[in-house]
């Protein structure tokens, strides 16, 4: 997994609040098999007018915010479905750290597992945020992960709050399945103790199946 | 000993590693899989070499893309059948149980769990689909992950999890004829908001949760997550033991009367402490439909459509006014003047035996109205549906003018054939009215599935306590 330290980019300061899943990656598109090739499609609804032309009125295709990297959100960013395409449409596009007051749980998390950082402030610093965003072509911000601060050119400069054991695995872009392997013989432990088992009484019609 | 939520009774009972600073490794019983959130998951196992933990744990059916009729002729959607062929292949080399297409045991993951009793309280229950919460009826810790945490599953057979927050939902009252599970959710989510939830799990209690079937019992946990929570789970009682005896995954005799036991030491211990606690009086509520664009934007059906001004903060007022819009509706309107042009009872939220029964008594006898495109009923799982016919609902249905389908998650989300044209709007058991949820620029309402075979017969809303029927039990 790509590691995060620092990060510097052109704000796209995104003025709705509740933006679901489904309007990050319509499920036409989950039919892939890959994780790449889906920051074509990310907020594909909006974005597209029919043909697949670019609607001249949605803020992703305004010239200003072209190479935006730096996602801006208001509050239930990443409710709905809990499809991780979601996060790898944003990460493919080129975003590497969103900020908005607060995320859905599954999406949360699941921006971990492509590298994107995602940073909660208060209410009244987004409103901020997009205040300057909003006025200020070209606007920037910058992510420091190691000090935990959001800042920019004109001296703003405000600290976020970030689990440790999430900052620590996004600054080492550590593998998370290797980290609980680590852990394996007490998995097979637990397993031992408490014998967890599906024993199939009646048959079923499947197949492959190894239960008895 | 302290007392305990059900909660950390089943997460500590799952605790394979705790480490301050850290999350918990937890250890899960079910691993449910399907065709849309797996292949990039099994892919990325080969990849890194490494092989599935626990074949024996992990079930797999196909759902999300299939087509609910002609299912024997090759399927058109490519990327569909490369989904189906990618899974199928996954199952064999990793000796998983797969119920395909054409398994008698085929349906929505969420409804065939229970079915077929590998669902069981206690248990840590997960799957790459955010429904999961579904599984919550029984007494079980089910919740919804995405696909890296699917591969992590599977490689390891556990999660990585920090505990989350319990809200305590008390739903007290009786229901009111012609007010269903799906009313009493869908007015919590209204009341708690969309993201009310966040960062807890929900364990709904009070008179009118014990009141309900387990199939009542499966909508109202099915859209825990629709109110922003991790989880949301009911204590098992009699009609869960009654529900699952005899299915094929439970245990029979001196083993099930040993599992009957310990599962009815997982409830909550009285003076156990919640993080939060919201009450609901289920007297007092009307049927619901939505009328926004996500399920906390909600009513009675009696309502009306709000003015976006009469929202206090102005996102909301934004966001009302967005809603509004899209879906078409001018502030003040009567739900009961909306008129449909398709109407959908299926999903995980309400396709099981009671929804299709109840649906059809209101519609034996009568017709769809001729202002509709048209009307689907799509059983949760094929055993849902020969059942149905089996109790000939599926004549009922079809005399009254809807299709008859076979089962998967058809028109809640459009990933098949079954999706609504640009601009239609529908009647919907599902649960989520997202914009384009269902077709892209199409209005979804979700109502209950009485409500929802009522606007079919009517062409419009109806508040259908009017016309004297019973909601699913």
């Amino acid at each position: 997994m790509q590691p995060f330290s620092k990060h510097t980019g052109i704000v796209l300061p995104l003025d709705r609040v509740n933006v679901d899943t489904d309007q990050m990656v319509p499920k036409q598109f989950l039919k892939l098999q890959t994780k790449q090739g889906y920051g074509r499609v990310l907020f594909y609804d909006w974005r597209y007018l029919p043909g697949d032309k670019p609607n001249p009125e949605f803020i992703l295709n305004w010239p200003r915010y072209k190479g935006a990297s730096v996602l801006l959100a208001r509050a239930g960013f990443g409710c709905g479905s809990s499809r991780e395409h979601a996060p790898w449409a944003i990460a493919d596009y080129g975003f590497r750290v969103i900020v908005a007051p607060n995320y859905a749980d599954i999406f949360y998390s699941n921006c971990f597992m492509s590298g994107i950082l995602p940073v909660r402030l208060p209410e009244a610093q987004i409103d901020e945020l997009f205040r300057r965003a909003e006025q200020q072509e070209g606007y920037s911000l910058t992510a420091d992960l190691p000090a935990q601060t959001i800042t920019d050119e004109s001296g703003l400069n405000y600290r976020f709050e970030i689990d440790e054991f999430r900052k620590h695995v996004l600054l080492e872009g550590l593998d998370e399945i290797g980290i609980t392997l680590k852990y394996a013989p007490r998995i097979a432990e637990y397993e031992k103790s408490h014998q967890p088992g599906a024993t199939m009484y009646s048959p079923v019609d499947a197949k492959y199946s190894p239960n008895r | 000993m302290n007392p305990r939520t059900m909660y950390r009774k089943i997460w500590e009972a799952h605790l394979v590693r705790e480490a301050p600073g850290e999350p918990s490794l937890i250890y899960i019983d079910r691993h449910l899989i399907h065709e849309v959130t797996s292949p990039q998951a099994f892919a990325g196992l080969r990849a890194a070499g490494r092989k599935v933990r626990r074949p024996d744990l992990t079930f797999a059916v196909m759902d999300h893309s299939v087509p609910t009729k002609d299912r024997n002729l090759p399927i058109l959607d490519t990327a569909a059948a490369g989904q189906f062929d990618a899974l199928a292949r996954s199952c064999r080399e990793a000796g998983i149980t797969l119920f395909d297409m054409f398994s008698r045991n085929q349906g929505i993951v969420h409804v065939i769990g229970p079915e077929l009793g590998l669902t069981q309280p206690g248990q840590t229950i997960v799957c790459g689909d955010s429904h999961t919460s579904t599984h919550g009826a029984f007494g079980t810790l089910s919740f919804g992950i995405g696909t890296s945490e699917v591969e992590h599953v599977l490689a390891t057979q556990c999660m990585q999890q920090y505990e989350s927050k319990t809200m305590h939902i008390v739903v007290n009252g009786k229901r009111g004829k012609g007010v269903s599970a799906k009313d009493i959710i869908l007015a919590i989510i209204g009341k708690i908001g969309i993201g009310g939830g966040a960062g807890h799990v929900f364990e709904y209690a009070g008179e009118a949760i014990r009141a309900l079937s387990m199939d009542g019992r499966m909508t109202v946990c099915n859209m825990s997550i629709e109110g922003g929570a991790r989880a949301g789970m009911i204590a098992p009682d009699d009609k869960t033991f009654a529900y699952l005896e005899g299915r094929p995954y439970i245990p029979r005799r001196k083993e099930f009367q040993e599992a009957v036991q310990s599962w009815k030491a997982l409830t909550t211990d009285s003076g156990a402490k919640f993080d939060a606690t919201v009450e609901i009086d289920a007297s007092a509520l009307a049927p619901q439909v939505t009328w926004g664009t996500n399920p906390g934007m909600v009513t009675g059906v009696t309502g009306r459509v709000p003015d976006p001004g009469s929202f206090r903060d102005p996102d909301d007022q934004k966001a009302v006014a967005r809603a509004l819009a899209y879906m078409d509706l001018k502030p003040g309107t009567a739900l009961v003047d909306v008129p449909v042009d398709r109407v959908f009872i299926g999903s995980c939220t309400n396709s099981r035996m009671n929804d299709l029964r109840a649906a059809a008594r209101v519609v034996a006898g009568k017709h769809i109205s001729k202002n509709l495109k048209g009307a689907l009923v799509v059983p949760g799982s094929m055993i849902v549906k020969s059942e149905a016919e089996a109790e000939g609902l599926d004549k009922i249905f079809m005399d009254a003018g809807f299709e008859w389908r076979d089962a998967g998650c058809s028109m809640c989300l459009g990933m098949n054939p079954d999706i609504l044209l640009p601009g239609e709007r529908a009647a919907s058991t599902s649960n989520r009215n997202f914009e384009g949820r269902q077709g892209k620029d199409s209005r979804t309402h979700l109502v209950s599935p009485i409500m929802a075979a009522a606007a079919a017969i009517a062409g419009h809303f109806v508040d259908v306590r009017e016309w004297n029927v019973e909601a699913p039990e």
